[in-house]
């Protein structure tokens, strides 16, 4: 480490401006991808511009892209959490529990919220106080909490939520925009400042990336990976709310599925599965291009189960086509 | 033995390897005889692993040829390379805990019978006749896991005999074996040389080198430098060639002026690992602690910074008595602990340099839990400054950066954190000559600022170089505490190894 | 190698005998022989899938899509024989091994080749599989009476008293003990999954083990599709809809790792049998089946808390008063 011409080197901060950075970026080329296909369905359709029918569209995504925020953190750090689906399917079974017992709106959100949160704790104390991997503790809790629905509600439904329940799931903050869209967008910028502006979630990449030297670098993993199972549970709860809300009713069965399409959102938002990279605007985006890809289809009257064809290949399409890219590179430079 | 062993088994001629932006391998040569055994000497980033890598057919050269038997021939997978009779021998085990050792020894190529099955009467037979060859004093149906390491590359050696293998590679062999053990390994090369192998020796040891070595080769940068008779060269001319200058093992005067007490320790213990440590470490002071490999020093000092729990002990800081349960506590308290394994426990791969440096300081550079990037950088640019640090922009993955320079990294992030006591884990472990004086210069700079240094080190001349007074631990327990006059060579391995009079145990 | 019976096996048929007793307390019928080959019948799907699970957890991955590719495939000759009504019934086996073996190797050959992780892999793979159920049936179902009476009377025929179904599962286990103890594949399975880097070096090509894993369960998950809609005579696109979770359930039960490397033939069979005893169980002492759901759960929960707690090494042991005197 000798320096026969000893100057004092500076070492600059960056290489590259904002600007390329951000060019160069997955986010970037996914926003093209929404941009075509905001484009293609308006050729394909004739009622896609319709400004109702867009909002109504944004039903498509929105409960699922409040999860996916809490989920993509998770991911990032290296865990994950398969029953996000079931915790909202055990809140709203709750919710409709408290309903037959003459719960009015505020406790039915207590509930719900309540519910999510000790699912999360649940989960949170199986894996870092027990030290269980993740991918089997919410395979198992996935069952659980789904389990617990249907041992209370069996085939039957919950109905009977009060008037003004519905105001989330259903209602409007002004013209087209509804109060889930509100939602989408506060949560959006919370979990944006949350993971790229704080600590918190500078520990969050930390970890993902390498929890052992994490650790050894003073920051309390087992505490941070507890927060983020609380999180992913209380915006379950929050879905549940939602959706609950929006159907009027529960069965045990509802959500039913949903947990992979959270995580396709997050992958394609640009999240790593292994965890360590991602970003809030990637899941947004990530959320239209769902929202569009299903819209689309729905107003060409593909029934869902076609459309989810469509998803699984988007989930696969976005990670292989990159890999089968540089493969190609790669083979062309030999 | 040298006198008709002209041919080398396996010849590697003109040899280069690049990767993008790095040339690892320019044009060198290395040859290996049969029945002799070949040191491949060099630096950290000379192109050892990279010739080890291409000898065992994990990587495929882009220019150059090997020759075995002086037949060009081209190795497309490890299998490969196994096949021509190459096998290695590595630091970490290449081998499998969930399969016995009969099994390690055979996969890939287990005798079958008529049906395609695996026979394993006549596997295990092979494998006993092997085990017994080599001295191993265990059965070939124990279950991997339950072996030390010792008995794992006998494991690994019986895997190599089994495949005939002509060439052994053997990659810093005895870094994690005894005194005893490494012995046992002399002697095991000395009975495979007797079998016409050629064996390639890698190691940073110069006395080892000078003890069971033949001839030597050194690369320095990726390039040939030279060869020869082992019995032609001194240790000064080798480490000549292999920094390009002459350096002496000259450690840095330093002031034996040290304040009062910074950090007590008082009945540490541990169910399994150590018991009853207890030390008093001063202000200014460099605190070395010697033992063989397995005492306990690592698992103490990873208690002592929170990362597992003591049963009991007690731990004053300038006078108070710290509760320490997590690294955060510790760093908290001022104790920071740069590890042994740079790479898992020490930089953080995947995040840029600056925000490695910042990591434990975030409380500093962030307002009220919001992040302050110009803080970051600022800080970063002082240390990286300070410990002179080479890479191309402060937002480099630190991934990018050579073994040293991420070195530079973690201790930066730690003195980032204004410590009191800096304890460092085998700091000069695997790297170069060159880099280890300016590791060196650096700890006694530290200590004259005021800092407390607790240097866990295996290496004699380091700990006697460097430390001020140096605690000796054995089997999880303190035996000696020497310094001045006392403290001596043959002191200390007498204490570490536990033995009364110490006889052949010294090197040099 | 020679160890007597695994202490983990151990434990889990001890549990299984207990629960079984507890059973036979409230009704003895249950332990009747005949009883029990019904429940054993019922388990056949169960453990066939769990072995292919397996061999697929231990290198490291995971197969979401078996229940979709069981669904496919099973929709898929179910339609042939309706058109083929005379197509001979090993020739219907042989081409639900096929296809089943083709969706495993679109699993492998991503994972393998383009280095995807399995279970973003199999989680796009299950979707598509049951999408395509629906576009070649177009949402219809195949009844019983659509179906051949060769087609659905194979599994259920009778030899040696027990059905066909029982008899494949069986097979099955005998095949796989046989592999997984004493072939190279088998052994480079435990191998890649115990330690993947050393692999490497030993010769052994990590992803296309893997590849031969998703292979051999997508095989299986097609033998099973056959074996699923001939012995229930019909098909649609839900069936076994959410199987893949009891499948992997089945082996965590049995012990075996997430982390790859660990994990026997026993403790997948006994796992799934574990299961499949709760499941018959339930409508016999009045505990109404929609508590399956939530029992399976608890069920992974406590396995794999107790898998963690007997593989946690203990620290290094260096106190010479704690030492165990070894090699």
């Amino acid at each position: 480490m000798t320096d026969t011409n000893a100057q004092t080197r500076m070492i600059p901060d960056r290489l590259d401006s904002r600007a390329a950075r951000v060019l160069r970026s997955w986010e970037a080329l996914l926003l093209v991808v929404a941009i075509a296909i905001f484009v293609a369905n308006s050729f394909a359709s004739p009622y896609f511009l319709n400004v109702w029918n867009l909002s109504d569209a944004t039903f498509n995504f929105t409960e699922k892209a409040m999860i996916a925020f809490a989920m993509a953190m998770l991911i990032i750090a290296g865990e994950i959490d398969l029953s996000v689906a079931s915790i909202i399917a055990l809140a709203s079974t709750a919710m409709g529990l408290a309903v037959q017992y003459g719960a009015g709106t505020p406790e039915l959100v207590v509930i719900g919220l309540t519910v999510g949160l000790l699912c999360g704790a649940f989960n949170a104390v199986f894996v870092t106080v027990l030290g269980l991997p993740s991918i089997v503790v919410t395979i198992g809790t996935m069952s659980l909490f789904r389990g617990i629905s249907y041992v209370i509600l069996g085939d039957g439904a919950f109905r009977g939520y009060p008037e003004s329940f519905a105001w989330f799931g259903q209602g409007y903050v002004y013209w087209v925009f509804t109060v889930e869209m509100l939602f989408f967008v506060i949560i959006a910028v919370f979990y944006g400042i949350l993971l790229h502006k704080t600590n918190f979630g500078r520990a969050v990449y930390a970890i993902g990336n390498n929890p052992t030297g994490a650790l050894f670098s003073g920051i309390r993993v087992q505490r941070v990976k507890f927060m983020l199972f609380l999180l992913t549970g209380l915006m379950s709860g929050i879905a549940a709310i939602c959706l609950t809300s929006r159907l009027g009713s529960t069965r045990p069965s509802i959500a039913t599925g949903m947990e992979l399409e959270v995580v396709t959102m997050v992958v394609l938002g640009g999240v790593n599965i292994l965890g360590g990279s991602g970003s809030i605007p990637g899941v947004v985006i990530a959320a239209f291009v769902m929202g569009l890809v299903t819209f689309g289809l729905g107003l060409l009257n593909v029934p869902g189960i076609v459309m989810s064809i469509f998803i699984g290949l988007l989930l696969i399409g976005v990670i292989a086509l990159p890999r089968l890219w540089a493969k190609i590179a790669e083979r062309k430079a030999q | 033995m040298t006198a008709h062993q002209h041919t080398p088994i396996v010849s590697m001629d003109m040899i280069t390897k690049t990767f993008p932006g790095v040339k690892a391998l320019d044009q060198v040569k290395l040859d290996l005889y049969p029945g002799q055994v070949t040191a491949l000497v060099g630096e950290n980033g000379a192109g050892k692993s990279t010739t080890v890598k291409i000898l065992t057919g994990i990587y495929t050269p882009n220019g150059g040829t090997i020759r075995i038997d002086c037949e060009a021939v081209a190795f497309s997978s490890p299998n490969v390379a196994s096949e021509a009779g190459i096998t290695a021998i590595q630091q970490e085990t290449v081998l499998f805990d969930e399969l016995s050792v009969g099994e390690n020894i055979f996969i890939g190529h287990a005798p079958r019978t008529p049906f395609g099955l695996i026979d394993t009467t006549k596997m295990h037979s092979t494998a006993k006749a092997l085990l017994d060859g080599i001295g191993a004093p265990f059965s070939s149906h124990t279950p991997l896991r339950d072996l030390g390491i010792a008995n794992k590359h006998l494991v690994a050696i019986a895997r190599a005999l089994s495949v005939d293998a002509r060439v052994v590679i053997m990659d810093e062999p005895t870094a994690a074996l005894s005194h005893k053990e490494i012995e046992e390994l002399y002697e095991l090369v000395d009975s495979l040389k007797a079998q016409g192998k050629a064996i390639l020796f890698i190691s940073h040891k110069f006395d080892e080198i000078f003890r069971i070595v033949d001839r030597y080769t050194v690369f320095r940068d990726g390039a040939f430098v030279g060869d020869g008779l082992i019995a032609d060269i001194d240790e000064n001319a080798l480490v000549k060639m292999m920094v390009g200058r002459a350096v002496d093992q000259i450690f840095p005067d330093r002031s034996s002026a040290t304040g009062e007490d910074v950090l007590q320790v008082v009945g540490y213990s541990h169910p399994t690992e150590f018991a009853d440590i207890g030390f008093t470490l001063k202000r200014g002071e460099i605190l070395g602690f010697y033992g063989l490999v397995g005492a306990g020093r690592s698992e103490f000092m990873q208690a002592l910074f929170g990362i597992t729990k003591p049963s009991k002990g007690v731990c004053k800081i300038n006078g108070k008595i710290k509760i320490i349960r997590s690294p955060a506590d510790a760093v908290a308290n001022g104790i920071v602990y740069v590890p042994e394994d740079r790479g898992k426990q020490g930089a953080i791969i995947g995040l840029p340099i600056f925000q490695n440096i910042s990591l434990p300081s975030l409380g500093r550079t962030s307002h009220n839990g919001f992040l302050r990037l110009a803080e970051e950088f600022k800080l970063a640019r002082e240390y990286a400054e300070r410990l002179d640090l080479r890479a191309a922009s402060l937002d480099q993955d630190v991934g990018n950066l050579s073994g040293g320079n991420q070195q530079k990294v973690v201790i930066a992030k730690w003195l980032a954190t204004q410590p009191q006591v800096i304890i460092l884990d085998e700091p000069t472990k695997g790297i170069d000559i060159g880099s280890k004086a300016a590791v060196h210069e650096f700890m006694a700079e530290l200590a004259a600022l005021g800092l407390s240094v607790i240097m866990v080190s295996s290496e004699i001349p380091e700990v006697i170089g460097m430390s001020d007074r140096v605690i000796v631990m054995r089997d999880g327990l303190i035996v000696a505490e020497l310094s001045d006059k006392e403290l001596t060579p043959e002191n200390l391995v007498r204490h570490a190894a536990g033995i009364s009079a110490a006889k052949q145990l010294i090197e040099a | 190698m020679l160890r007597m019976i695994p202490v983990r096996e151990a434990i889990l048929g001890s549990a299984i005998l207990a629960l079984m007793l507890l059973i036979a307390s409230r009704f003895a019928g249950f332990i009747a022989p005949s009883n029990l080959a019904n429940v054993f019948n019922d388990t056949a799907p169960l453990i066939i899938l769990a072995l292919g699970q397996m061999v697929v957890i231990l290198t490291r991955c995971i197969d979401l899509s078996v229940a979709a590719n069981l669904a496919l495939t099973g929709m898929a000759v179910a339609m042939i024989n309706v058109a083929m009504p005379d197509l001979p019934i090993p020739v219907i086996i042989v081409i639900a091994i096929l296809l089943g073996a083709a969706m495993g190797a679109i699993n492998g050959v991503l994972v393998w080749k383009l280095s995807i992780p399995p279970i973003v892999v199999t989680l796009g793979t299950m979707t598509i599989f049951r999408g395509i159920i629906f576009l070649i049936s177009e949402g219809k179902w195949v009844n019983s009476h659509e179906m051949s009476a060769a087609f659905t009377g194979f599994p259920r025929a009778e030899i040696l008293g027990l059905p066909v179904l029982s008899w494949t599962a069986i097979l099955t286990v005998i095949v796989f003990g046989i592999m997984m103890a004493r072939t190279p594949l088998g052994r480079s399975i435990f191998a890649v999954g115990g330690n993947p880097h050393a692999a490497v070096y030993t010769g052994i090509n990590v992803g296309k083990t893997q590849f031969l894993a998703f292979v051999i369960s997508g095989a299986l998950a097609g033998l099973t599709g056959y074996l699923w809609v001939a012995r229930y005579a019909v098909a649609y696109v839900d069936i076994a809809g959410g199987f893949e979770l009891e499948v992997v359930a089945a082996c965590v039960i049995g012990g075996i790792s997430i982390a790859g490397g660990i994990g026997s033939v026993g403790g997948a069979v006994l796992g799934a049998i574990f299961l499949g005893v709760v499941k018959n169980a339930l409508p016999v002492i009045n505990i109404s089946p929609f508590w399956l759901l939530a029992i399976s759960g608890s069920a992974i929960l406590i396995a794999v808390a107790f898998n963690a707690q007997s593989g946690r090494k203990k620290g290094r042991i260096i106190l010479k008063s704690e030492e165990v005197p070894h090699d």
